[in-house]
């Protein structure tokens, strides 16, 4: 227990720092999930030459195939069957149409399976961050939040940029551009997007050489040649004009994918794009197998923080932020020096108190009551339970229980003493007596204190914390303890007047 | 020392009188709570954000105001504390749209506003946003989890005493409840999650000064078993007066040093905490015996009347001393 200032966990409100509750946009990891197996199925249709119409996506969990002939049904729902038909359901509608819809079962675990990959994410990020005994789990009942509490932190904006940023990286092969605006970038194709291809925005500075970078758009095959899965390990480096740049490892399976697309694609240009920006296209000179370079206009802190987020690996979702609770590192001093004041303060009137009206007898409440305060503090510390101000607002009501249980005997052996009988008997009645009312009144306060610590968030829990553990370890000072500390005196010498 | 004797108070006298006060003291606070348009929620439940500032020098509510006058919405700018401290508390409502980026957005503008403003060298203290998702999901919480402690007590304490004792111990904390929103709500204090907390607190505390008088009744049934209930819950009232007044003393004491030194933060906690300690010891004493006492006889005449007969109604009363035995 001791040094209390490393055993006992401050919370946020009494050290500083930030809180926050995020959402995952699971949608986001369903939609991925369906434009992929889309995706996949077109490309299987093209290489076995089966002719189709459009193909759409209707919303993250379902999209359509069009126009597909009677002849080529047959082979159509086969290719389908293999490809699809673990995550998706088939519905046949007139003409050769046919909807693809997620199977509901699958749409939920690849939900939770978001939340869990994002919240792994996160944790790694934040550890890279460096803060010192950082939260990061689960939150609420929806299944979607993640809690995050960073104590100490004090640039909370680039923590949350990093934790935020979905860091999905993607290297895709450019089939046109750049271009200053999509128009003319779609103009070779009668202003028509190719099937399976997307416009991606981006920056360029080789377009008009010597002038200022500006806004250009690639056309890119949808399909990502390497993505974020693929990468081994990130760190910020220097490009050959000694500017900030982003250099990546790719890992075995990633190497190999990335050696066959480059030795086939000598000469085009390869997109690295980073959440839905092109930041580079450079040309493909010769095989590379497992290493490349983000080149962009990073500052050096932006390089440093790219490298940590692509390190980490991509969030599955892209997450939003719905609550945020900054403390200030002043206000934690304050409340903490406030917080004392008003336990020792409190505890010397009650002690006061106690003295003057039981006396001698005062003194036995008031050693209880601390011995109570240490047991509490004790288990504090053995739990690592987070002191939070509502929690020592807690240890005040501790305070107050103790004295209530003293007060409850002492009345009771006030009442027993008043009937006449000798000083040792009236203590043991009293004692005896009173046990089943502090039972009670124990269980209902911890019953309400469980349902607090259900309900609670972050400092609330504090509070229930403490006033559980305090009520508990005052049935064991209060009837116990007391009762020993009066019986010892008591045996010692013949007591024929108890100050009471 | 002593300050009475066990006293000799007809509690029971009074009881027409004391629920006439704390139906007047509630009505008032219904009718304050109506006519504000509903309980004066905090950012936890409403939604929102919340700053606050301290500034090196004094600086007046009506420049900040006048800085921040760009920001978008209907702000509330108060001093926040010691007037000493020099801070001050911005509050912005609830943003519509529930983007990423926007959550965020109404306490920059703040900070910049005031910055640009040149009010002088200032620390953000703290800053609070809610989210319309998180605020709903508080509401609910806080409702299911006052509702299901007041259940559990309910439980306990019909297992242990009578039915009839659950329900004068709940009428008690319900009474409790409104009495302190009604306190809350004409002293201007905002319901937070702090305050929640300290209400659940005091759920405990009422149930709690409760038992110990039901303890007493169920101890002197036994020796006074052909006492009317009304007289052994009065004699038990007063034998256990000392007791109350005594520990609630005791526990204001704790709690107004809490109200005074404990910080700005827990203001609402403890203010919350001293007027629920006061009702607390009222209702213990006023409304749950009394509401015991008439539940039991409400009781034992419907047994009586839909028993055909004597004989059901002295069945009865056996079973009721079995049953007080048992316990």
């Amino acid at each position: 227990m001791y040094p209390p200032e490393e055993k006992v966990r401050l919370g946020l409100d009494l050290k500083g720092g930030v809180h926050m509750v995020l959402r995952v946009q699971t949608d986001d990891a369903l939609r991925i999930e369906t434009e992929t197996s889309m995706e996949r199925v077109r490309e299987v249709l093209e290489v076995r030459s089966i002719g189709v119409g459009a193909m759409a996506m209707e919303s993250p969990t379902r999209f359509r195939i069009e126009s597909i002939s009677p002849a080529q049904d047959a082979e159509f729902r086969a290719i389908t069957d293999e490809q699809l038909l673990v995550l998706y359901r088939r519905e046949s509608g007139a003409g050769g149409r046919y909807a693809f819809e997620m199977r509901p079962n699958m749409a939920v675990s690849l939900r939770e399976e978001s939340v869990r990959q994002a919240l792994q994410t996160i944790e790694r990020r934040v550890n890279e961050l460096g803060v010192n005994e950082p939260i990061v789990a689960p939150h609420g009942v929806g299944g979607d939040q993640i809690l995050v509490q960073l104590p100490g932190v004090s640039d909370v904006a680039r923590a949350k940029e990093i934790i935020r940023s979905t860091a999905l990286l993607e290297l895709k092969l450019v089939e046109q551009g750049p271009a200053i605006s999509r128009e003319t970038l779609l103009q070779a194709n009668g202003g028509r997007l190719p099937d399976g291809m997307e416009v991606v925005p981006g920056t360029d500075d080789t377009l008009t050489p010597g002038a200022a970078p500006q806004s250009v758009f690639y056309l890119v095959r949808r399909v990502a040649a390497i993505t974020g899965r693929d990468l081994r390990t990130a760190r910020s480096t220097l490009d050959e004009y000694n500017q900030p740049a982003v250099s990546f490892l790719l890992n075995g399976d990633g190497a190999r994918k990335f050696g066959d697309i480059t030795s086939q694609n000598i000469g085009r240009q390869l997109a690295i794009i980073l959440d839905g920006r092109v930041y580079s296209a450079p040309r493909i000179e010769s095989r590379i197998t497992d290493e490349g370079r983000i080149t962009g206009y990073f500052s050096q802190e932006e390089a440093a923080d790219l490298g940590l987020v692509l390190r980490s690996g991509a969030l599955p979702a892209s997450l939003t932020y719905l609550e945020e609770r900054r403390v200030g590192p002043t206000l934690g001093a304050d409340s903490v020096r406030a917080g004392i004041l008003a336990s020792v303060t409190g505890l010397l009137l009650v002690a006061f108190f106690m003295l003057v009206y039981y006396k001698l007898a005062g003194i036995n409440a008031i050693l209880s009551v601390a011995l109570n305060l240490l047991i509490l503090l004790g288990v504090m510390a053995y739990l690592n339970a987070t002191m939070t101000l509502p929690g020592i607002a807690g240890f005040i009501l501790t305070i107050g229980m103790g004295i209530d249980s003293n007060v409850l005997i002492f009345e009771r052996i006030k009442e027993e003493l008043a009937s006449a009988k000798n000083v040792r008997l009236a203590v043991a009645a009293g004692f005896d007596r009173v046990f089943l009312t502090i039972l009670d009144t124990h269980v209902a306060s911890l019953i309400a204190a469980a349902f607090l610590f259900q309900f609670g968030t972050g400092p609330i829990r504090g509070f229930a914390t403490t006033l559980f553990f305090g009520l508990l370890s005052n049935v064991f000072t209060a009837v116990f303890v007391s009762r020993t500390l009066f019986e010892t005196i008591l045996a010692r010498r013949r007591v024929a007047r108890l100050s009471i | 020392m002593q300050i009475f004797k066990t006293p000799n108070i007809n509690f029971f006298r009074w009881r027409w009188q004391a629920l006439g006060v704390s139906t007047i003291v509630i009505l008032v606070g219904v009718s304050t709570i109506w006519s504000g348009g509903g309980l004066p929620l905090g950012i936890d439940f409403s939604g929102g954000t919340a700053v606050v500032l301290r500034f090196e020098e004094r600086t007046p509510e009506e420049a900040v105001r006048m800085a921040i006058s760009s920001v978008e919405g209907e702000k509330v700018v108060q001093q926040y504390g010691d007037p000493t401290e020099n801070e001050v508390l911005i509050r912005l409502p609830q943003i519509a749209e529930e983007t990423g980026a926007s959550l965020e957005q109404g306490a920059n503008s703040v900070v910049e506003a005031i910055e640009s403003a040149g009010l002088g060298e200032f620390e953000v203290q703290s800053t609070d946003i809610v989210g319309p998702v998180i605020g709903r999901e508080l509401q609910q919480k806080g409702i299911y989890a006052t509702l299901a402690a007041l259940a559990g007590i309910l439980i306990y304490v019909g297992i242990r005493f009578r039915f009839s004792f659950a329900v004068g111990a709940i009428a008690a904390v319900f009474h409790d409840i409104l009495v302190t929103l009604t306190f809350l709500t004409v002293f201007g204090y905002e319901l937070s999650l702090n305050v929640v907390a300290a209400i659940l607190t005091i759920t405990g505390y009422s149930v709690n000064d409760t038992i110990v008088i039901f303890d007493r009744v169920r101890e002197n049934l036994r020796s006074m078993r052909r006492d009317k209930l009304e007289l052994v819950v009065n004699r038990s009232v007063n034998q256990t007066l000392a007791r109350t007044i005594i520990t609630s003393a005791t526990t204001s004491l704790a709690v107004l040093a809490l109200f005074l030194f404990g910080g700005e933060v827990l203001h609402g906690f403890a203010f919350t905490m001293l007027v629920g300690i006061i009702s607390g010891t009222y209702s213990t004493v006023f409304i749950a015996a009394s509401t015991a006492v008439f539940v039991n006889e409400r009781r034992a005449n419907q047994q009586v009347s839909t028993a055909p007969g004597l004989t059901g109604g002295k069945k009865r009363s056996r079973r009721q001393k079995m049953k007080i035995r048992a316990s």
